[in-house]
């Protein structure tokens, strides 16, 4: 099964919202994944398909064997959508 | 839980610096009583180290730390800011809609997390949200009624 990180700074809020709404787009696409939402140290040393985050924290996740994938506007579903339709083969 | 209830919203604050804007956001958290006063502490500390990436969508930032940081009852509230400001986020400043977190590590979490995504998916919610005028329209938008 697809592994998907969702990282953000302490892995409470914004992450969660960002998993919330990846899992929901992915629901509707009929993509089966294993989501979770965590802090950016702890996603460091964690395996995983693709990693979901913001610009901020990119750079601090690169050398991740996950392919990273920023989203800019964790409330807008088109954008995540785009993000899903873009990364994740299918 | 407590989500966006009256004492918890301060509709055209002015402000000067992201850090007061999380003061502020933070310190109606600890006058009702739902977060300690260091949990405002811990969150300037965050955004000293992690940066602007609670700045989560255009205008909209939702500043928070961890429940171990003194988190008395999952809860979120609401401060408008009278005049934008920068807080270092290169895709979504200026910040205007700043949600203060208490994230709790209690079921509720998830709930009110929930609730914030339902309310700010929504375009037409988070346009709404920068011109009502009362705590009424604000329980309207959030489909509660008292």
């Amino acid at each position: 099964m697809l592994k998907i990180l969702c990282v953000c700074g302490l892995g409470q809020g914004t992450s969660l919202i960002l998993r919330m709404n990846v899992e929901q787009a992915l629901g509707e696409k009929g993509i089966t994944a294993d989501v979770e939402h965590i802090d950016v140290s702890a996603a460091s040393s964690m395996d995983a398909d693709y990693i979901f985050t913001s610009n901020e924290l990119a750079e601090s996740l690169q050398g991740h064997t996950g392919k990273i994938i920023i989203v800019n506007n964790y409330f807008d579903m088109t954008e995540i959508n785009e993000a899903i339709d873009n990364n994740i083969e299918q | 839980m407590k989500f966006l209830e009256r004492n918890l919203i301060a509709l055209d604050v002015d402000v000067s610096s992201p850090e007061e804007a999380i003061r502020v956001a933070g310190g109606l958290l600890v006058s009702e009583e739902l977060t300690e006063p260091r949990y405002v502490d811990a969150m300037l500390e965050s955004y000293q180290k992690n940066g602007p990436y609670f700045v989560l969508a255009p205008q909209i930032a939702m500043p928070h730390a961890r429940p171990e940081d003194g988190v008395k009852e999952a809860s979120a509230s609401f401060v408008r800011l009278q005049k934008p400001i920068a807080f270092g986020s290169e895709a979504n400043d200026p910040v205007q809609l700043v949600f203060a977190l208490g994230a709790s590590s209690s079921d509720e979490h998830l709930l009110l997390m929930k609730q914030l995504v339902m309310l700010l998916n929504n375009p037409a919610h988070v346009e709404k949200l920068k011109q009502v005028t009362s705590y009424e329209e604000i329980q309207t938008l959030i489909g509660r009624n008292e």
